[in-house]
């Protein structure tokens, strides 16, 4: 089985590998670029630790091959932070005790960063149904609730005042 | 878990895809949004030589009204089925399906054509095409042929697609109006498969009873399968509550539903009659709204 050569932009940059086709996506940020935030939770692909965007669509990296990231635009959680400014879903976490042991933190702040970009108005109802995918066994979800809610807040307000560092990925 | 090693392919066009199902007959397996195939190719249920991945090819995901009906392409993902404004306009059941199919990120990617060619036997659109009795429609090297979504899913896993065979498109009619569809699902947690799911579609006449009806039940049998006793409950029968229920008497006693994860088979048998009423409530409300 040989090796295939691709080429991808991970976090607005564009990178190159040389990869077995069997490589996951998840595994080929891990441990080819060495960006770790993105966790590995299960092997059904079940619990949305593994969540980055992907051309903008919210996927479980380990649910896509390497390969088939050739061409596409991913985006984790290490491009979310303006460099020591963080983006208002890690601010928002953080400010409402959104983690505890901070595993399905990643996961979750980028399926968040998804739905607020496509509802940046969110029910209480349709934040519970966009991180559906997205286990957490540390804290009942009120408090990632809690978070996504300051988040979509401060993200709807005017850029003038308290300017948020970025908009959430646009698909 | 890592999977297997295979080779990995990317055809731009259909009739490279196709003579490459020929070239590997057998070992090739084709690639949509890997929302099945990746969880089997991790545990290693599944170990192909070559993956076809068919993201490249045109035309595969469009979602066309025409005189036969609603033609879906097999590419098409849960999320743009159920986003579909031809599709949010006129057809509820489908609405109702995409809509509760795992989680988000599942319907970000996971498509029609790998739902139906996958034949999990808790999936959700068998039911729907079933109850609708759409068509699945096959290419290969030799031509294309169109299979009753009644006859197309044979087995747990197992269906009509040859191995040189890709799956195009689904075709699902339109009903004679009035008519109204409903999904019902049953589940345990969010984003879980069923633990029963019910499509239900009814027509109704000039006199106000059902003239035609469409059930098709999933995740309690070894494979999604139309509920025929419970349909001819129906037929020339008023819309109304004692009708539903015979239907759903009738569906509860021709389901084969197995003990498992989800609960033991009465209540499963239970859960069918619930859950074919509660379908039925809905098609028929909104075959009303149509008069
Ligand atoms: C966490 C989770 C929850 C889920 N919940 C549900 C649920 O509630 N209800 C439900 O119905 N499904 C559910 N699924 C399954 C999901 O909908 C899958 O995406 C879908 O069943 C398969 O579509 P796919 O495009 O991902 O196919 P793939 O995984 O790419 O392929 C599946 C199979 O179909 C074959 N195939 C794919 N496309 C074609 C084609 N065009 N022609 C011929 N063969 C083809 C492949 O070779 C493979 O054997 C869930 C999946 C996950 C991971
Ligand atoms: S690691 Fe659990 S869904 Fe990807
Ligand atoms: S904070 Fe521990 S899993 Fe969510």
């Amino acid at each position: 089985m040989t090796t295939q050569h691709i080429q991808l932009t991970v976090n607005g940059e564009v990178r190159e590998a040389d990869v077995e086709p069997r490589l996951l996506l998840v595994h080929l940020l891990r441990d080819v670029f060495l960006l770790t935030g993105t966790h590995i939770g299960c092997d059904t692909s079940n619990c949305g630790a593994c969540t980055v965007l992907i051309d903008g669509e919210s996927a479980k990296s380990c649910t896509m091959l390497a390969v088939s990231a050739e061409g596409r635009s991913i985006k984790t959680i290490e491009g979310m932070a303006d460099g020591a400014k963080l983006h208002a879903l890690q601010q928002a976490f953080w400010d409402q005790h959104g983690l505890q042991c901070g595993f399905c933190t990643p996961g979750m702040i980028m399926q968040a960063s998804w739905l607020l970009a496509r509802n940046p108005d969110p029910t209480e109802t349709e934040i519970r149904e966009g991180i559906a995918g997205n286990l957490c066994r540390c804290t009942g979800y009120v408090n990632i609730v809690k978070a996504i809610e300051q988040a979509a807040t401060e993200l709807r307000a005017p850029a003038s005042t308290d300017a948020p560092a970025e908009p959430a990925a646009v698909s | 878990m890592i999977p297997a090693q295979f080779d990995y392919v990317r055809p731009a066009a259909m009739h490279e895809a196709l003579q490459i199902l020929v070239d590997h007959e057998g070992d090739a397996k084709i690639l949509a949004g890997g929302y099945s195939l990746l969880p089997l190719l991790k545990l290693r249920l599944a170990s192909p030589t070559l993956l076809v991945d068919i993201h490249d090819i045109d035309g595969l995901d469009e979602i066309i009204e025409t005189t036969d009906g609603l033609r879906i392409g097999s590419r098409a993902t849960h999320r743009r089925i159920h986003e579909n404004p031809v599709v949010q306009n006129g057809y509820p059941l489908l609405v109702d399906a995409a809509g509760g199919i795992g989680d988000p990120q599942v319907r970000n990617w996971g498509t029609i054509g790998g739902s139906c060619a996958h034949a999990d036997p808790s999936s959700d659109w068998p039911a729907v095409l079933i109850a609708t009795r759409a068509t699945v429609v096959l290419q290969s090297v030799s031509g294309e042929r169109s299979v009753a979504a009644r006859s197309f899913f044979i087995d747990t896993f197992q269906t009509a697609i040859e191995p040189t065979e890709l799956l195009t498109e689904v075709i699902i009619p339109r009903a004679p109006r009035p008519s109204g569809a409903a999904y019902a699902k049953l589940e345990r947690r969010a984003g879980d498969f069923a633990t029963v799911g019910v499509a239900a579609q009814l027509s109704l006449g000039p006199d106000g009873r059902i003239s035609a009806a469409g059930i098709g039940l999933t995740a309690v049998a070894e494979t999604p399968f139309a509920a025929t006793a419970a349909e001819a409950a129906l037929v020339g029968q008023e819309p109304n509550e004692a009708t539903f229920q015979a239907a759903g008497v009738a569906a509860a006693a021709e389901s084969r539903p197995g003990t498992d994860a989800h609960g033991p088979v009465e209540y499963k048998r239970a859960m069918v009659k619930e859950m074919v009423v509660r379908a039925l409530r809905s098609a028929a409300g909104r075959a009303l709204a149509q008069r």
